[in-house]
Protein backbone atom coordinates (compact mmCIF):
# COMPACT_ATOMS: atom_id res chain seq x y z
CA UNK A 1 0.00 0.00 0.00
CA UNK A 2 1.24 3.39 -0.72
CA UNK A 3 1.04 6.34 1.39
CA UNK A 4 -0.30 9.83 0.48
CA UNK A 5 3.17 10.70 0.75
CA UNK A 6 4.68 8.63 -1.51
CA UNK A 7 6.30 10.79 -4.48
CA UNK A 8 4.16 10.22 -7.83
CA UNK A 9 5.15 8.77 -10.50
CA UNK A 10 2.74 10.12 -12.98
CA UNK A 11 0.68 13.20 -12.09
CA UNK A 12 -1.45 14.94 -14.64
CA UNK A 13 -3.63 17.70 -14.63
CA UNK A 14 -6.71 18.90 -16.49
CA UNK A 15 -4.78 16.48 -20.01
CA UNK A 16 -6.67 17.57 -23.00
CA UNK A 17 -6.12 15.68 -26.53
CA UNK A 18 -8.48 16.10 -30.05
CA UNK A 19 -8.02 14.36 -33.17
CA UNK A 20 -10.21 16.38 -35.18
CA UNK A 21 -13.64 16.87 -33.78
CA UNK A 22 -13.34 13.70 -31.36
CA UNK A 23 -12.09 14.70 -27.56
CA UNK A 24 -9.92 11.30 -27.07
CA UNK A 25 -8.75 12.81 -23.50
CA UNK A 26 -11.19 15.48 -22.61
CA UNK A 27 -9.50 17.12 -19.17
CA UNK A 28 -8.21 14.10 -17.45
CA UNK A 29 -6.66 14.63 -13.45
CA UNK A 30 -4.78 11.57 -12.81
CA UNK A 31 -2.25 11.34 -10.25
CA UNK A 32 -0.27 7.80 -10.05
CA UNK A 33 1.52 6.39 -7.22
CA UNK A 34 5.25 5.34 -7.06
CA UNK A 35 5.65 1.55 -6.60
CA UNK A 36 2.42 -0.78 -7.71
CA UNK A 37 0.57 -1.53 -10.70
CA UNK A 38 -2.12 0.99 -11.38
CA UNK A 39 -4.53 -0.12 -14.09
CA UNK A 40 -6.49 2.14 -16.52
CA UNK A 41 -9.94 0.49 -17.23
CA UNK A 42 -12.11 1.60 -20.11
CA UNK A 43 -13.68 0.28 -23.11
CA UNK A 44 -12.57 0.59 -26.57
CA UNK A 45 -12.45 4.55 -27.57
CA UNK A 46 -12.24 5.95 -23.87
CA UNK A 47 -8.72 7.35 -24.37
CA UNK A 48 -6.97 4.77 -22.81
CA UNK A 49 -4.03 4.48 -25.58
CA UNK A 50 -4.23 8.13 -26.51
CA UNK A 51 -3.51 8.77 -22.43
CA UNK A 52 -0.61 6.38 -22.43
CA UNK A 53 1.39 8.14 -25.88
CA UNK A 54 1.21 11.27 -24.46
CA UNK A 55 2.59 10.01 -20.75
CA UNK A 56 5.43 8.48 -23.02
CA UNK A 57 6.64 11.42 -24.95
CA UNK A 58 4.48 10.21 -27.76
CA UNK A 59 1.75 12.61 -28.41
CA UNK A 60 1.71 16.08 -27.24
CA UNK A 61 -1.20 16.89 -25.25
CA UNK A 62 -3.58 20.20 -26.26
CA UNK A 63 -3.93 21.33 -22.98
CA UNK A 64 -2.80 20.50 -19.35
CA UNK A 65 0.46 19.92 -17.44
CA UNK A 66 1.87 16.11 -17.18
CA UNK A 67 4.56 15.08 -15.13
CA UNK A 68 6.27 11.84 -15.37
CA UNK A 69 8.76 10.68 -12.55
CA UNK A 70 9.08 14.41 -11.78
CA UNK A 71 9.32 15.67 -15.57
CA UNK A 72 7.67 17.81 -17.85
CA UNK A 73 6.47 15.63 -20.51
CA UNK A 74 6.74 18.60 -22.70
CA UNK A 75 9.86 20.21 -21.80
CA UNK A 76 11.89 17.63 -20.36
CA UNK A 77 11.03 14.43 -22.91
CA UNK A 78 14.58 13.00 -22.95
CA UNK A 79 14.26 12.64 -19.06
CA UNK A 80 11.05 10.88 -19.19
CA UNK A 81 12.39 8.49 -21.67
CA UNK A 82 15.56 7.96 -19.86
CA UNK A 83 13.08 6.11 -17.19
CA UNK A 84 10.18 4.93 -18.91
CA UNK A 85 9.34 1.97 -21.25
CA UNK A 86 6.57 1.20 -23.25
CA UNK A 87 5.14 -1.80 -24.73
CA UNK A 88 2.43 -0.74 -26.98
CA UNK A 89 -1.35 -2.54 -28.16
CA UNK A 90 0.94 -5.02 -30.78
CA UNK A 91 4.39 -6.59 -30.23
CA UNK A 92 6.59 -3.70 -31.63
CA UNK A 93 9.18 -6.23 -32.05
CA UNK A 94 11.08 -6.83 -35.20
CA UNK A 95 10.06 -9.92 -37.01
CA UNK A 96 12.66 -9.92 -39.40
CA UNK A 97 15.20 -10.08 -36.73
CA UNK A 98 15.43 -13.30 -34.04
CA UNK A 99 14.78 -13.29 -30.41
CA UNK A 100 18.10 -12.82 -29.42
CA UNK A 101 18.52 -10.44 -32.22
CA UNK A 102 15.73 -8.19 -30.97
CA UNK A 103 17.49 -7.77 -27.32
CA UNK A 104 20.91 -7.14 -28.24
CA UNK A 105 19.34 -4.82 -30.26
CA UNK A 106 17.63 -2.65 -27.62
CA UNK A 107 20.43 -3.28 -24.73
CA UNK A 108 22.88 -1.61 -27.93
CA UNK A 109 20.66 0.84 -28.04
CA UNK A 110 20.36 1.55 -23.62
CA UNK A 111 24.12 1.70 -23.38
CA UNK A 112 24.83 -1.91 -22.85
CA UNK A 113 28.52 -2.98 -24.26
CA UNK A 114 28.05 -5.75 -26.81
CA UNK A 115 29.30 -8.55 -24.37
CA UNK A 116 27.22 -7.35 -21.59
CA UNK A 117 24.07 -7.62 -24.18
CA UNK A 118 24.23 -10.59 -25.50
CA UNK A 119 25.03 -11.82 -21.46
CA UNK A 120 21.30 -10.01 -21.11
CA UNK A 121 19.67 -11.38 -24.28
CA UNK A 122 20.29 -15.14 -23.39
CA UNK A 123 19.04 -14.02 -19.42
CA UNK A 124 15.78 -12.33 -20.62
CA UNK A 125 15.07 -15.55 -23.49
CA UNK A 126 15.56 -18.27 -20.56
CA UNK A 127 13.21 -16.23 -18.24
CA UNK A 128 10.71 -16.06 -20.70
CA UNK A 129 10.77 -19.63 -21.80
CA UNK A 130 11.98 -18.34 -25.50
CA UNK A 131 15.43 -19.96 -25.14
CA UNK A 132 14.35 -22.44 -27.70
CA UNK A 133 13.18 -20.38 -30.00
CA UNK A 134 16.67 -18.09 -29.15
CA UNK A 135 17.51 -17.93 -33.03
CA UNK A 136 14.18 -18.12 -34.80
CA UNK A 137 13.34 -15.06 -36.67
CA UNK A 138 10.49 -13.12 -34.63
CA UNK A 139 7.95 -13.92 -37.66
CA UNK A 140 7.82 -17.87 -36.43
CA UNK A 141 6.43 -17.23 -33.17
CA UNK A 142 3.23 -17.21 -31.87
CA UNK A 143 1.04 -14.20 -30.37
CA UNK A 144 1.90 -15.11 -27.19
CA UNK A 145 5.47 -15.61 -27.58
CA UNK A 146 5.89 -12.01 -29.48
CA UNK A 147 4.27 -10.55 -26.75
CA UNK A 148 6.57 -12.22 -24.16
CA UNK A 149 9.91 -10.96 -25.80
CA UNK A 150 8.28 -7.59 -26.33
CA UNK A 151 7.70 -7.63 -22.58
CA UNK A 152 11.61 -8.98 -22.02
CA UNK A 153 12.62 -6.14 -24.13
CA UNK A 154 11.16 -3.71 -22.05
CA UNK A 155 13.13 -5.36 -19.01
CA UNK A 156 16.63 -4.87 -20.37
CA UNK A 157 17.29 -2.13 -18.28
CA UNK A 158 14.35 -2.36 -15.40
CA UNK A 159 12.67 0.99 -16.25
CA UNK A 160 11.36 3.24 -13.36
CA UNK A 161 8.17 3.08 -15.17
CA UNK A 162 6.56 0.82 -17.18
CA UNK A 163 3.78 1.43 -19.91
CA UNK A 164 1.72 -1.86 -21.03
CA UNK A 165 -0.91 -1.09 -23.66
CA UNK A 166 -3.63 -3.53 -23.06
CA UNK A 167 -0.72 -6.34 -22.70
CA UNK A 168 -2.87 -9.31 -22.74
CA UNK A 169 -5.62 -8.45 -25.33
CA UNK A 170 -5.48 -11.10 -27.96
CA UNK A 171 -3.53 -13.70 -25.84
CA UNK A 172 -4.29 -17.30 -24.63
CA UNK A 173 -5.01 -18.21 -20.76
CA UNK A 174 -1.65 -19.66 -20.55
CA UNK A 175 0.39 -16.54 -22.22
CA UNK A 176 -1.98 -14.30 -20.01
CA UNK A 177 -0.81 -15.86 -16.79
CA UNK A 178 3.00 -15.65 -18.14
CA UNK A 179 2.19 -11.79 -18.68
CA UNK A 180 0.90 -11.17 -15.35
CA UNK A 181 3.63 -13.07 -13.79
CA UNK A 182 6.44 -10.92 -15.14
CA UNK A 183 4.31 -7.44 -14.22
CA UNK A 184 4.35 -9.31 -10.61
CA UNK A 185 7.81 -9.99 -10.50
CA UNK A 186 8.29 -6.72 -12.38
CA UNK A 187 6.57 -4.71 -9.34
CA UNK A 188 8.90 -6.84 -6.60
CA UNK A 189 12.14 -4.94 -8.26
CA UNK A 190 10.57 -1.18 -8.16
CA UNK A 191 8.90 -0.77 -11.23
CA UNK A 192 5.94 1.51 -11.31
CA UNK A 193 3.89 -0.43 -13.89
CA UNK A 194 0.71 1.32 -15.49
CA UNK A 195 -1.45 -1.03 -17.47
CA UNK A 196 -4.53 -0.43 -19.78
CA UNK A 197 -7.19 -3.20 -19.95
CA UNK A 198 -10.69 -3.60 -21.04
CA UNK A 199 -10.72 -6.79 -18.51
CA UNK A 200 -11.92 -5.91 -15.31
CA UNK A 201 -10.73 -9.13 -13.90
CA UNK A 202 -7.10 -8.22 -15.50
CA UNK A 203 -7.47 -5.05 -13.73
CA UNK A 204 -8.52 -6.63 -10.44
CA UNK A 205 -5.73 -9.21 -10.40
CA UNK A 206 -2.72 -7.43 -10.95
CA UNK A 207 -3.82 -3.72 -9.76
CA UNK A 208 -3.29 -2.03 -6.91
CA UNK A 209 -4.99 1.02 -7.77
CA UNK A 210 -7.38 1.49 -10.82
CA UNK A 211 -8.73 4.37 -13.05
CA UNK A 212 -11.96 3.81 -14.74
CA UNK A 213 -11.62 5.93 -17.79
CA UNK A 214 -14.83 6.91 -19.72
CA UNK A 215 -15.15 9.53 -22.50
CA UNK A 216 -11.55 10.71 -21.87
CA UNK A 217 -12.41 11.78 -18.14
CA UNK A 218 -11.64 9.72 -15.10
CA UNK A 219 -14.91 8.12 -14.19
CA UNK A 220 -13.52 6.89 -10.62
CA UNK A 221 -10.77 5.57 -9.13
CA UNK A 222 -9.62 3.52 -5.97
CA UNK A 223 -8.53 0.02 -5.25
CA UNK A 224 -10.12 -2.85 -6.37
CA UNK A 225 -11.55 -3.31 -3.26
CA UNK A 226 -12.80 0.00 -3.02
CA UNK A 227 -14.62 0.21 -6.94
CA UNK A 228 -15.93 -3.10 -6.13
CA UNK A 229 -17.92 -2.28 -3.51
CA UNK A 230 -19.16 0.50 -5.24
CA UNK A 231 -20.91 -1.61 -7.54
CA UNK A 232 -21.38 -4.76 -5.73
CA UNK A 233 -18.90 -7.11 -5.78
CA UNK A 234 -19.84 -9.81 -7.57
CA UNK A 235 -22.89 -12.52 -9.01
CA UNK A 236 -24.17 -15.58 -8.00
CA UNK A 237 -26.02 -17.55 -10.23
CA UNK A 238 -27.72 -21.01 -9.15
CA UNK A 239 -29.04 -23.48 -12.00
CA UNK A 240 -31.33 -26.02 -9.66
CA UNK A 241 -31.56 -29.36 -10.87
CA UNK A 242 -35.50 -28.89 -10.34
CA UNK A 243 -37.08 -26.01 -11.31
CA UNK A 244 -39.77 -26.70 -9.18
CA UNK A 245 -37.61 -25.78 -6.63
CA UNK A 246 -37.18 -22.83 -7.66
CA UNK A 247 -39.34 -20.61 -5.58
CA UNK A 248 -38.24 -21.83 -1.96
CA UNK A 249 -35.03 -21.56 -3.54
CA UNK A 250 -35.35 -18.27 -3.98
CA UNK A 251 -37.01 -17.12 -0.80
CA UNK A 252 -33.97 -18.99 1.02
CA UNK A 253 -31.80 -16.91 -0.79
CA UNK A 254 -32.77 -14.04 -0.10
CA UNK A 255 -32.89 -14.81 3.33
CA UNK A 256 -29.60 -15.87 3.74
CA UNK A 257 -27.86 -13.75 1.57
CA UNK A 258 -29.83 -10.47 2.06
CA UNK A 259 -29.82 -9.51 -1.54
CA UNK A 260 -32.76 -9.87 -4.08
CA UNK A 261 -32.53 -12.24 -6.13
CA UNK A 262 -34.60 -12.56 -9.67
CA UNK A 263 -35.05 -16.12 -11.94
CA UNK A 264 -33.69 -15.71 -15.08
CA UNK A 265 -35.55 -16.48 -18.37
CA UNK A 266 -34.42 -19.99 -17.45
CA UNK A 267 -36.69 -21.08 -14.89
CA UNK A 268 -34.43 -23.19 -12.95
CA UNK A 269 -31.87 -20.67 -12.63
CA UNK A 270 -31.22 -17.99 -10.07
CA UNK A 271 -29.18 -14.68 -10.16
CA UNK A 272 -28.26 -12.79 -6.85
CA UNK A 273 -26.08 -9.91 -7.15
CA UNK A 274 -23.92 -9.58 -3.95
CA UNK A 275 -22.66 -7.00 -1.87
CA UNK A 276 -19.83 -6.65 0.91
CA UNK A 277 -15.92 -7.74 0.92
CA UNK A 278 -16.70 -11.37 1.52
CA UNK A 279 -19.23 -12.72 -0.90
CA UNK A 280 -17.19 -15.86 -1.26
CA UNK A 281 -18.15 -16.65 2.02
CA UNK A 282 -21.64 -15.14 1.50
CA UNK A 283 -22.32 -18.33 -1.29
CA UNK A 284 -20.82 -20.73 -0.04
CA UNK A 285 -23.38 -20.02 3.30
CA UNK A 286 -26.09 -19.65 0.79
CA UNK A 287 -25.62 -22.53 -1.53
CA UNK A 288 -25.31 -25.30 2.08
CA UNK A 289 -28.45 -23.71 3.32
CA UNK A 290 -29.22 -24.68 -0.07
CA UNK A 291 -28.37 -28.63 0.50
CA UNK A 292 -29.83 -28.41 3.96
CA UNK A 293 -33.11 -27.87 2.52
CA UNK A 294 -32.81 -30.91 0.35
CA UNK A 295 -32.65 -28.55 -2.92
CA UNK A 296 -30.26 -30.00 -5.31
CA UNK A 297 -28.46 -27.70 -7.12
CA UNK A 298 -27.23 -28.62 -10.63
CA UNK A 299 -24.24 -26.10 -11.31
CA UNK A 300 -23.38 -22.47 -9.68
CA UNK A 301 -21.30 -19.78 -10.65
CA UNK A 302 -19.52 -16.89 -8.52
CA UNK A 303 -18.95 -13.87 -11.00
CA UNK A 304 -17.29 -10.81 -10.83
CA UNK A 305 -19.53 -7.67 -12.29
CA UNK A 306 -18.70 -7.18 -15.72
CA UNK A 307 -16.96 -3.83 -17.21
CA UNK A 308 -20.28 -3.09 -18.37
CA UNK A 309 -22.19 -3.45 -14.63
CA UNK A 310 -19.02 -1.74 -13.34
CA UNK A 311 -19.46 1.12 -15.93
CA UNK A 312 -23.14 1.23 -15.28
CA UNK A 313 -22.76 2.00 -11.54
CA UNK A 314 -19.66 4.29 -12.07
CA UNK A 315 -20.84 6.07 -14.49
CA UNK A 316 -24.52 5.79 -15.33
CA UNK A 317 -24.25 4.56 -18.72
CA UNK A 318 -23.13 1.47 -20.64
CA UNK A 319 -19.79 1.20 -21.83
CA UNK A 320 -20.39 1.41 -25.31
CA UNK A 321 -17.46 1.02 -27.69
CA UNK A 322 -17.37 4.23 -29.67
CA UNK A 323 -16.97 4.00 -33.21
CA UNK A 324 -14.25 6.68 -33.35
CA UNK A 325 -10.90 4.64 -33.40
CA UNK A 326 -7.87 6.11 -31.50
CA UNK A 327 -5.00 6.48 -33.92
CA UNK A 328 -2.53 3.55 -33.63
CA UNK B 1 -1.98 -20.64 -10.07
CA UNK B 2 1.94 -19.69 -10.53
CA UNK B 3 3.09 -19.09 -13.90
CA UNK B 4 5.85 -20.27 -15.58
CA UNK B 5 7.92 -17.29 -15.60
CA UNK B 6 10.68 -17.12 -13.18
CA UNK B 7 12.59 -13.54 -12.97
CA UNK B 8 14.05 -14.40 -9.60
CA UNK B 9 17.72 -14.60 -11.08
CA UNK B 10 17.35 -11.70 -13.19
CA UNK B 11 20.06 -8.87 -12.72
CA UNK B 12 19.34 -5.18 -13.43
CA UNK B 13 22.36 -4.13 -15.58
CA UNK B 14 23.05 -0.11 -15.18
CA UNK B 15 22.11 2.04 -18.31
CA UNK B 16 24.83 3.96 -19.67
CA UNK B 17 27.63 1.44 -19.19
CA UNK B 18 29.20 3.16 -22.41
CA UNK B 19 28.52 6.89 -22.44
CA UNK B 20 30.62 7.67 -25.37
CA UNK B 21 29.43 8.97 -28.54
CA UNK B 22 25.84 8.34 -28.21
CA UNK B 23 24.95 9.55 -31.88
CA UNK B 24 27.26 7.24 -33.53
CA UNK B 25 26.50 3.76 -31.63
CA UNK B 26 22.88 4.20 -31.70
CA UNK B 27 23.55 4.94 -35.57
CA UNK B 28 25.17 2.10 -35.88
CA UNK B 29 23.30 -0.28 -34.20
CA UNK B 30 20.62 1.37 -36.26
CA UNK B 31 22.78 0.43 -39.18
CA UNK B 32 23.59 -3.08 -37.99
CA UNK B 33 19.63 -3.71 -38.03
CA UNK B 34 18.90 -2.99 -41.64
CA UNK B 35 21.96 -4.90 -42.42
CA UNK B 36 20.99 -8.26 -40.47
CA UNK B 37 17.50 -7.66 -41.81
CA UNK B 38 18.60 -7.86 -45.47
CA UNK B 39 21.00 -10.82 -44.75
CA UNK B 40 18.32 -12.32 -43.26
CA UNK B 41 16.06 -11.61 -46.29
CA UNK B 42 17.93 -11.95 -49.17
CA UNK B 43 14.69 -11.33 -51.14
CA UNK B 44 14.71 -7.88 -49.63
CA UNK B 45 17.74 -7.40 -51.91
CA UNK B 46 15.87 -8.38 -54.87
CA UNK B 47 15.96 -4.79 -56.45
CA UNK B 48 19.63 -4.18 -55.59
CA UNK B 49 20.47 -7.11 -58.03
CA UNK B 50 17.75 -7.88 -60.82
CA UNK B 51 17.83 -3.80 -61.87
CA UNK B 52 21.01 -3.25 -62.12
CA UNK B 53 21.66 -6.58 -63.79
CA UNK B 54 18.41 -6.01 -66.17
CA UNK B 55 18.96 -2.11 -66.88
CA UNK B 56 22.38 -2.58 -67.95
CA UNK B 57 21.91 -6.08 -70.20
CA UNK B 58 18.28 -4.75 -71.29
CA UNK B 59 19.23 -0.93 -72.22
CA UNK B 60 22.66 -1.48 -73.52
CA UNK B 61 21.07 -4.29 -76.40
CA UNK B 62 17.78 -2.85 -76.94
CA UNK B 63 19.44 1.32 -77.85
CA UNK B 64 22.94 0.40 -78.56
CA UNK B 65 22.05 -0.79 -82.20
CA UNK B 66 19.81 2.49 -83.11
CA UNK B 67 21.52 5.34 -81.03
CA UNK B 68 25.19 4.78 -81.37
CA UNK B 69 25.21 1.87 -83.91
CA UNK B 70 26.63 -0.74 -81.84
CA UNK B 71 25.89 -1.89 -78.15
CA UNK B 72 29.76 -1.78 -77.10
CA UNK B 73 29.76 1.91 -78.33
CA UNK B 74 26.37 2.72 -76.66
CA UNK B 75 27.49 1.14 -73.36
CA UNK B 76 30.65 4.04 -72.94
CA UNK B 77 27.87 6.62 -72.95
CA UNK B 78 25.15 4.61 -71.24
CA UNK B 79 26.94 2.67 -68.30
CA UNK B 80 27.73 5.73 -65.81
CA UNK B 81 23.92 6.95 -66.49
CA UNK B 82 22.79 3.04 -65.34
CA UNK B 83 24.65 3.12 -62.49
CA UNK B 84 22.45 6.74 -61.55
CA UNK B 85 19.00 5.58 -62.67
CA UNK B 86 19.54 1.86 -60.66
CA UNK B 87 20.92 3.68 -57.64
CA UNK B 88 18.69 5.75 -57.28
CA UNK B 89 15.42 3.73 -58.16
CA UNK B 90 15.76 1.83 -54.88
CA UNK B 91 16.49 4.45 -52.96
CA UNK B 92 12.82 3.95 -52.54
CA UNK B 93 13.28 1.17 -49.96
CA UNK B 94 14.54 4.03 -47.28
CA UNK B 95 10.63 5.24 -46.87
CA UNK B 96 9.61 1.94 -47.53
CA UNK B 97 11.23 0.24 -44.32
CA UNK B 98 10.31 3.36 -42.16
CA UNK B 99 6.30 3.50 -43.46
CA UNK B 100 6.74 -0.58 -42.25
CA UNK B 101 8.02 0.48 -38.65
CA UNK B 102 5.43 2.59 -38.03
CA UNK B 103 2.89 0.79 -39.00
CA UNK B 104 4.33 -2.08 -36.76
CA UNK B 105 4.49 0.77 -33.78
CA UNK B 106 8.10 0.21 -33.80
CA UNK B 107 8.98 3.54 -34.20
CA UNK B 108 6.90 4.07 -31.50
CA UNK B 109 8.66 2.49 -29.06
CA UNK B 110 12.38 3.79 -30.31
CA UNK B 111 10.73 7.33 -30.06
CA UNK B 112 10.32 6.57 -26.32
CA UNK B 113 13.33 5.45 -26.05
CA UNK B 114 16.27 7.71 -24.53
CA UNK B 115 18.27 7.27 -27.74
CA UNK B 116 19.82 10.38 -29.94
CA UNK B 117 16.52 9.97 -32.42
CA UNK B 118 17.68 10.85 -35.97
CA UNK B 119 19.48 7.78 -35.24
CA UNK B 120 16.62 5.72 -36.38
CA UNK B 121 16.56 7.26 -39.68
CA UNK B 122 20.46 8.03 -39.91
CA UNK B 123 20.84 4.37 -38.89
CA UNK B 124 18.51 2.81 -41.68
CA UNK B 125 20.37 4.74 -44.10
CA UNK B 126 24.13 3.61 -43.09
CA UNK B 127 22.28 0.45 -43.71
CA UNK B 128 20.79 1.26 -46.99
CA UNK B 129 23.87 2.09 -48.40
CA UNK B 130 25.30 -1.87 -48.23
CA UNK B 131 22.13 -2.16 -50.81
CA UNK B 132 23.86 0.84 -52.92
CA UNK B 133 26.76 -0.40 -52.62
CA UNK B 134 25.99 -4.01 -54.03
CA UNK B 135 23.83 -2.60 -56.95
CA UNK B 136 26.81 -0.30 -57.74
CA UNK B 137 29.48 -3.42 -58.09
CA UNK B 138 26.55 -5.13 -60.31
CA UNK B 139 26.15 -2.29 -62.44
CA UNK B 140 29.87 -2.06 -62.98
CA UNK B 141 30.53 -5.84 -62.79
CA UNK B 142 28.17 -6.19 -65.77
CA UNK B 143 30.01 -3.38 -67.40
CA UNK B 144 33.16 -4.81 -67.30
CA UNK B 145 31.74 -7.95 -68.67
CA UNK B 146 30.58 -6.51 -71.35
CA UNK B 147 32.87 -4.99 -72.31
CA UNK B 148 33.21 -1.33 -70.40
CA UNK B 149 36.58 -0.06 -69.96
CA UNK B 150 36.86 3.51 -67.93
CA UNK B 151 39.28 5.55 -69.46
CA UNK B 152 39.72 7.22 -66.00
CA UNK B 153 40.73 4.16 -64.82
CA UNK B 154 40.41 2.57 -61.04
CA UNK B 155 41.08 6.10 -59.24
CA UNK B 156 37.92 7.66 -61.78
CA UNK B 157 35.45 4.30 -60.97
CA UNK B 158 36.08 4.52 -56.94
CA UNK B 159 35.38 8.40 -57.08
CA UNK B 160 32.39 8.26 -59.30
CA UNK B 161 30.83 5.19 -57.37
CA UNK B 162 31.07 7.82 -54.25
CA UNK B 163 29.70 10.08 -55.68
CA UNK B 164 26.80 8.56 -56.45
CA UNK B 165 26.48 7.42 -53.15
CA UNK B 166 26.44 10.41 -51.50
CA UNK B 167 24.03 11.25 -53.83
CA UNK B 168 21.75 8.56 -53.16
CA UNK B 169 21.97 9.38 -49.32
CA UNK B 170 20.85 12.61 -49.99
CA UNK B 171 17.96 11.66 -52.36
CA UNK B 172 17.12 8.86 -49.71
CA UNK B 173 16.09 12.04 -47.14
CA UNK B 174 13.11 12.50 -49.65
CA UNK B 175 11.57 9.35 -49.68
CA UNK B 176 12.14 8.79 -45.62
CA UNK B 177 10.35 12.42 -45.06
CA UNK B 178 7.16 10.54 -47.70
CA UNK B 179 7.38 7.18 -46.04
CA UNK B 180 6.24 9.35 -42.75
CA UNK B 181 3.79 12.02 -44.14
CA UNK B 182 2.08 8.73 -46.50
CA UNK B 183 -0.46 6.46 -44.83
CA UNK B 184 0.74 3.00 -46.65
CA UNK B 185 3.21 1.53 -47.84
CA UNK B 186 1.58 1.69 -50.79
CA UNK B 187 1.33 5.01 -51.41
CA UNK B 188 4.46 5.64 -50.99
CA UNK B 189 5.33 3.16 -53.47
CA UNK B 190 3.24 5.26 -56.04
CA UNK B 191 4.14 8.48 -55.29
CA UNK B 192 7.99 7.65 -55.93
CA UNK B 193 6.74 6.21 -59.29
CA UNK B 194 5.30 9.17 -60.50
CA UNK B 195 8.44 11.35 -59.18
CA UNK B 196 10.73 8.81 -60.22
CA UNK B 197 10.45 8.49 -63.86
CA UNK B 198 10.10 12.17 -64.89
CA UNK B 199 13.56 12.54 -62.71
CA UNK B 200 15.68 9.61 -64.42
CA UNK B 201 14.03 9.24 -67.58
CA UNK B 202 14.11 13.00 -68.33
CA UNK B 203 17.84 13.42 -67.71
CA UNK B 204 21.19 12.90 -70.28
CA UNK B 205 20.82 8.94 -69.25
CA UNK B 206 19.71 7.52 -72.49
CA UNK B 207 20.54 10.56 -74.98
CA UNK B 208 22.12 13.66 -75.23
CA UNK B 209 19.75 16.44 -74.52
CA UNK B 210 20.96 18.34 -78.27
CA UNK B 211 18.44 15.78 -79.73
CA UNK B 212 15.63 16.83 -77.79
CA UNK B 213 12.80 19.58 -78.20
CA UNK B 214 13.55 22.27 -76.55
CA UNK B 215 11.13 22.22 -73.52
CA UNK B 216 12.57 19.02 -72.75
CA UNK B 217 15.87 20.16 -73.33
CA UNK B 218 15.44 23.07 -70.57
CA UNK B 219 14.02 20.45 -67.90
CA UNK B 220 16.50 17.50 -68.79
CA UNK B 221 19.84 20.99 -68.59
CA UNK B 222 18.25 21.41 -64.54
CA UNK B 223 17.62 18.35 -63.82
CA UNK B 224 19.56 17.58 -60.75
CA UNK B 225 20.22 13.63 -62.05
CA UNK B 226 21.75 14.87 -65.58
CA UNK B 227 24.20 17.07 -63.53
CA UNK B 228 24.66 13.96 -61.54
CA UNK B 229 25.64 11.60 -64.79
CA UNK B 230 27.85 14.64 -66.45
CA UNK B 231 29.48 14.00 -63.32
CA UNK B 232 29.63 10.17 -63.15
CA UNK B 233 30.57 10.28 -67.28
CA UNK B 234 33.35 12.44 -66.76
CA UNK B 235 34.64 11.08 -63.76
CA UNK B 236 34.70 7.53 -64.56
CA UNK B 237 36.49 9.25 -68.12
CA UNK B 238 38.99 10.69 -66.13
CA UNK B 239 37.71 14.20 -67.42
CA UNK B 240 35.63 15.69 -64.33
CA UNK B 241 36.03 19.15 -63.39
CA UNK B 242 35.38 20.44 -59.88
CA UNK B 243 32.61 22.12 -60.40
CA UNK B 244 30.93 19.43 -61.98
CA UNK B 245 31.37 17.58 -58.89
CA UNK B 246 30.96 20.15 -56.64
CA UNK B 247 27.13 21.00 -58.28
CA UNK B 248 26.59 17.32 -57.18
CA UNK B 249 27.79 17.68 -53.86
CA UNK B 250 26.05 20.73 -53.32
CA UNK B 251 22.73 18.99 -54.37
CA UNK B 252 23.16 16.67 -52.05
CA UNK B 253 23.88 18.95 -49.24
CA UNK B 254 20.48 20.68 -50.37
CA UNK B 255 18.51 17.99 -50.44
CA UNK B 256 19.64 17.29 -46.77
CA UNK B 257 18.77 20.50 -45.89
CA UNK B 258 15.83 20.53 -46.68
CA UNK B 259 14.23 17.02 -46.01
CA UNK B 260 16.11 16.20 -43.35
CA UNK B 261 14.16 18.58 -40.69
CA UNK B 262 10.96 17.53 -43.10
CA UNK B 263 11.64 13.97 -41.84
CA UNK B 264 12.83 14.69 -38.42
CA UNK B 265 9.64 16.58 -37.68
CA UNK B 266 7.85 14.00 -39.18
CA UNK B 267 9.40 11.85 -37.28
CA UNK B 268 8.75 13.46 -33.69
CA UNK B 269 4.98 14.16 -34.77
CA UNK B 270 4.32 10.47 -34.94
Amino acid sequence: MTTSKAPLAIEASRLAKSFGAVRAVDGLDLAVPSGGVFALLGPNGAGKTTTIRIFATLAKPDAGKVWVLGHDVMTASHAVRSGICLTGQFASVDPGLTGTENLVLHARLLGLARRTARARAVELLDVFGLSDAAGRPVRTYSGGMQRRLDIAVSLVVAPALLFLDEPTTGLDPYSRLQVWGAVRWLVTQGTTVLLTTQYLDEADQLSDRIAVIDHGRLAAEGTPAELKSAVGSGVLRVRLADEGDAGRARQELGRVLGVPVVQDSDPAALTARLEGPSTAEAAAHGLSLLSREGIEVASFALGQPSLDEVFLALTGHPAQTTNNEEPA
Amino acid sequence: MTATIAPGSLTKPDRDEVRRFPMLRNSLTMAWRATVRLRREPEQALDAIAIPVLFTLLFTYLFGGALSGSPREYLRFLLPGTLVLTVLLITVTAGLSLNTDRAAGTLDRFRSMPIWQPSVIVGGLIGDMARYLLATCLVLGMGLLMGYRPAGGAGGTALAVALVLVFAFSVSWIWTALGLALRSAQSVTVLSFTVQLPLTFASNVFVSPATLPGWLRAFVNVNPVSHLVTAERTLMAGTASAGQVGWVVLASVALIAVFGPITMHLYRAG
